[in-house]
């Protein structure tokens, strides 16, 4: 016999739960679209979600680490928190890596997760863990609750922290007596939060110096990062770059905050960065760093990053500054806020028409490159034509490795909010779940989920989502039958032991697609590219789609660990 | 360099875990800790002894204590004037016999017995960490059975010299 759930059948009438009084919490906070799986933890939670049907669509991921991911691009391509609920127990601990994801990546999830009853909390119940001891250094900040009454006033917290300053995850912890309780006693939703009052404005002081140093500079350049985009500040980004003529590079997460097919773009910097980026920032006499974090992967050895230049950073973020570079102009404040006024000061700058030469030259001669083999299919390429067939325009996500390196190199982004990746973290099985949290949050875009065989494999079974949703996600397999970026370094630093890498054992990945109800589609050649992908991308209908690359192609340029930003190898063709 | 510093919190559960995983986890240690109420209800004062290796390494440890939600305010006191006070209770071995030779030697430290037992007895001390260290110190050679230190607290004196540069973190300020 199908069970089905009877939306006719009205629920009881009743006085309000802790549960009631968190899914009116969610309404206020015009939250309406939830990514969560049910458990005996959050079951009065789930029973206030079906009393409320209405005011929400529900995902329901098959695994909590989808619900998770998919949440982060929600939040990342709608700039609204990502809302995720979750049981208890194994519950939370699969939501754990996405939450440690949006950590790194500076993305505003709000994460419910179900607890047992407080009368056996520290019991080691059935389906208990230690939800705040688990996320403590994961989140931005986290609570459970300990009365009803502050419920509310909780949840009110948790979305004001998550979306504030540098956004990040909030993870609130509910006990299933408080969900179920009936209270009467009068709500608390004021709330006041004395030790968190992220700085927005810049101080003037500190800008007149970085318009004092810019003044000076003979090579400046800008580095910006996804701060630009959290902040919305692209287009002040944009009119300050180019009317003082100072190049750009990028985070791999800040692609799109500066126009990709500028002239002044130089691309995304660090270790699979392009050889001008790298170079400008070696050369440089000025650093403006705005909204990126300087991680390893972007600086290499700090030794040899921007040696030559004054440093200025401006971040949201306090303790980002002087973390891993020493700065000599720090600004903690909004990268929109700071472009703003910087773009309201009087600023006259020398000529520096010799730098931007050099850029250009850099530009010129050192271009991103790859082998061409008549009828192979090169990954490269490969990226190069989604992001012709798409116009540009698509969201992309990916997971980590190789694909991920060639999307962020030839998938030239112009507008922001269009990358979604798992940077700091670099989270296998990311790139999937995301898409279909990104075309929830644009239902009317493009969505191109870029991932990788291995990847892919962690989290296909939300598959059921595309097929329960009918979301047009387009999954781009960029087969190479490994784990590509492990088995280069395996060929680059471990003399060709493969160990564990090559992946030859794979499902029939059409027979998969067939399984759900989707199209699945294989291409092994440029021709097959040409032929099949424009209408597939081009289709109002999810798509899933096997590339067969070249296993043997590695992801060039590159700064090899532990070199310094000059020492690029695969800069040429060899 | 050892540092003091002090942190006022939101006394709130789980705060302690909070902060010392966040020191524990980016690799500062803690040499002692102690952690109580203050004038104010609902806040609490923590203060850490740390050993940082440089200037930048304390910085980061201000700031990422600051950026906690439930850190109200943190303070690295160290170059104050400061006053600042461990206890210990220190379980001698000890006679009769020796019991006025231990007595003669504890005296000048303005410490006191708070226990005495057939044989043993206990000495309780308070003072900076340097003169706890010293009274262990002279004490160890008649045997310690059992040492308990409470971690140093302080805070700034009421009257401050006035050429200091004095280092506070706050995102209040």
């Amino acid at each position: 016999m199908k069970l089905e759930a009877k939306p006719e059948v009205k629920a009881q009438q009743h006085v309000k739960t802790g549960a009631d009084l968190l899914v009116e919490a969610l309404i206020d906070e015009g939250v309406d679209t939830l990514f969560g799986y049910p458990g005996g933890a959050v079951l009065p939670v789930y029973d206030a979600i079906y009393r409320a049907k209405e005011a929400f669509t529900h995902i329901l991921p098959r695994h909590e680490q989808g619900a998770v991911h998919a949440a982060e691009g929600y939040a990342r391509i709608s700039g609204r928190p990502g809302v995720v609920v979750g049981t208890s127990g194994p519950g939370a601990t699969n939501l754990v890596t996405g939450i440690a994801d949006a950590m790194m990546d500076s993305l505003p999830l709000v994460v419910f997760t179900g607890q047992v009853a407080k009368s056996v909390i520290g019991t080691d119940a059935f389906q208990e863990s230690d939800v705040m001891g688990i996320t403590t250094p994961i989140t931005k900040h986290n609570y459970q609750i300990q009365n009803i009454e502050e419920l509310p006033r909780i949840v009110k917290e948790a979305f004001h922290i998550a979306s504030t300053g540098r956004p990040g995850p909030v993870v609130v912890d509910i006990p299933k007596d408080i969900s179920s309780t009936v209270s009467e006693a009068k709500v608390e939703t004021e709330f006041h939060l004395p030790g968190y009052q992220p700085n927005f404005k810049p101080n003037p002081l500190q800008i007149n110096k970085l318009i004092d140093a810019i003044s000076q500079a003979e090579k400046p350049v800008i580095l910006a990062g996804s701060g630009v985009i959290h902040a919305e500040g692209s287009e002040e980004l944009r009119k300050f770059a180019c009317t003082h003529q100072i190049p750009v590079t990028n985070t791999l997460l800040g692609l799109g905050s500066f126009p990709g097919n500028d002239d002044l773009s130089l691309g995304m910097a660090g270790m699979h960065g392009r050889y001008a980026a790298n170079m400008a920032l070696y050369e440089c006499d000025l650093l403006i760093n705005i909204g990126a974090r300087f991680d390893d992967r972007l600086t290499g050895n700090l030794k040899y990053f921007a040696p030559k230049a004054k440093v200025a950073h401006i971040d949201i973020d306090p303790a980002e500054i002087g973390k891993n570079v020493p700065t000599q102009i720090p600004i903690v404040a909004d990268a929109k806020a700071s472009l703003a006024e910087l773009n309201r000061q009087n600023l006259t700058m020398k000529d520096h028409q010799e730098w931007l030469d050099l850029i250009q030259k850099n530009k010129d001669d050192y271009p991103l490159w790859h082998e061409q083999p008549e009828e192979k299919l090169v990954p490269q390429w490969l990226l190069q034509k989604v992001h012709e067939y798409t116009n540009g325009d698509a969201v992309v996500t990916t997971d980590v490795g190789q694909h991920q390196m060639w999307a962020a190199q030839y998938y030239t982004f112009n507008k922001p909010n269009r990358w979604v990746t798992s940077g700091g973290l670099g989270t296998m099985g990311y790139g999937f779940p995301a898409a279909i949290g990104a075309q929830l949050a644009k239902p009317e875009g493009t969505v191109v989920a870029i991932v990788g065989d291995g990847g892919f494999q962690m989290t296909m079974q939300e598959l059921s989502i595309l097929q329960e949703r009918g979301l047009p996600v387009k999954i781009i397999i960029v087969n190479n039958e490994a784990l590509g970026m492990v088995r280069q370094w395996q060929e680059s630093f471990y003399e060709k032991r493969y160990s564990e890498s090559l992946m030859g054992v794979q499902p029939d990945f059409i027979k998969l697609a067939d399984s759900y109800n989707l199209k699945g589609y294989k291409i092994e050649t440029q021709k097959q590219v040409e032929a099949i992908l424009p209408d597939i991308l081009a289709n109002d209908e999810p798509a899933v789609v096997d590339c067969r690359v070249l296993q043997e192609e590695n992801v060039y340029p590159m700064i090899a660990p532990g070199k310094g930003m000059h020492e690029m190898i695969g800069v040429r063709p060899t | 360099m050892k540092r003091i510093i002090t942190a006022t919190v939101q006394n709130r559960s789980g705060v302690l875990n909070r902060v010392t995983g966040l020191l524990s986890k980016r690799q500062f240690n803690i040499e002692s800790i102690s952690v109580g109420r203050t004038e104010t209800e609902g806040v609490s004062k923590m203060t850490f002894v740390v050993d940082v290796s440089d200037e930048q390494k304390l910085e980061q440890l201000t700031k990422q204590l600051n950026k906690q939600i439930d850190v109200l305010k943190v303070s690295d006191i160290t170059d104050k004037a400061i006053v600042a006070r461990e206890l210990a209770m220190v379980k001698v071995i000890s006679n009769p016999q020796l019991r006025s030779e231990i007595q003669g030697i504890i005296e000048p430290f303005r410490s006191t017995i708070i226990d005495v037992s057939k044989d043993s007895m206990t000495v309780q001390v308070t003072g900076k960490s340097d003169k706890v260290d010293a009274l262990i110190e002279l004490l160890r050679p008649y045997g310690i059975k059992e040492l308990a230190r409470t971690g140093l607290t302080a805070f700034p004196r009421g009257n401050q010299p006035q050429v200091t540069d004095m280092k506070s973190y706050s995102l209040l300020k």
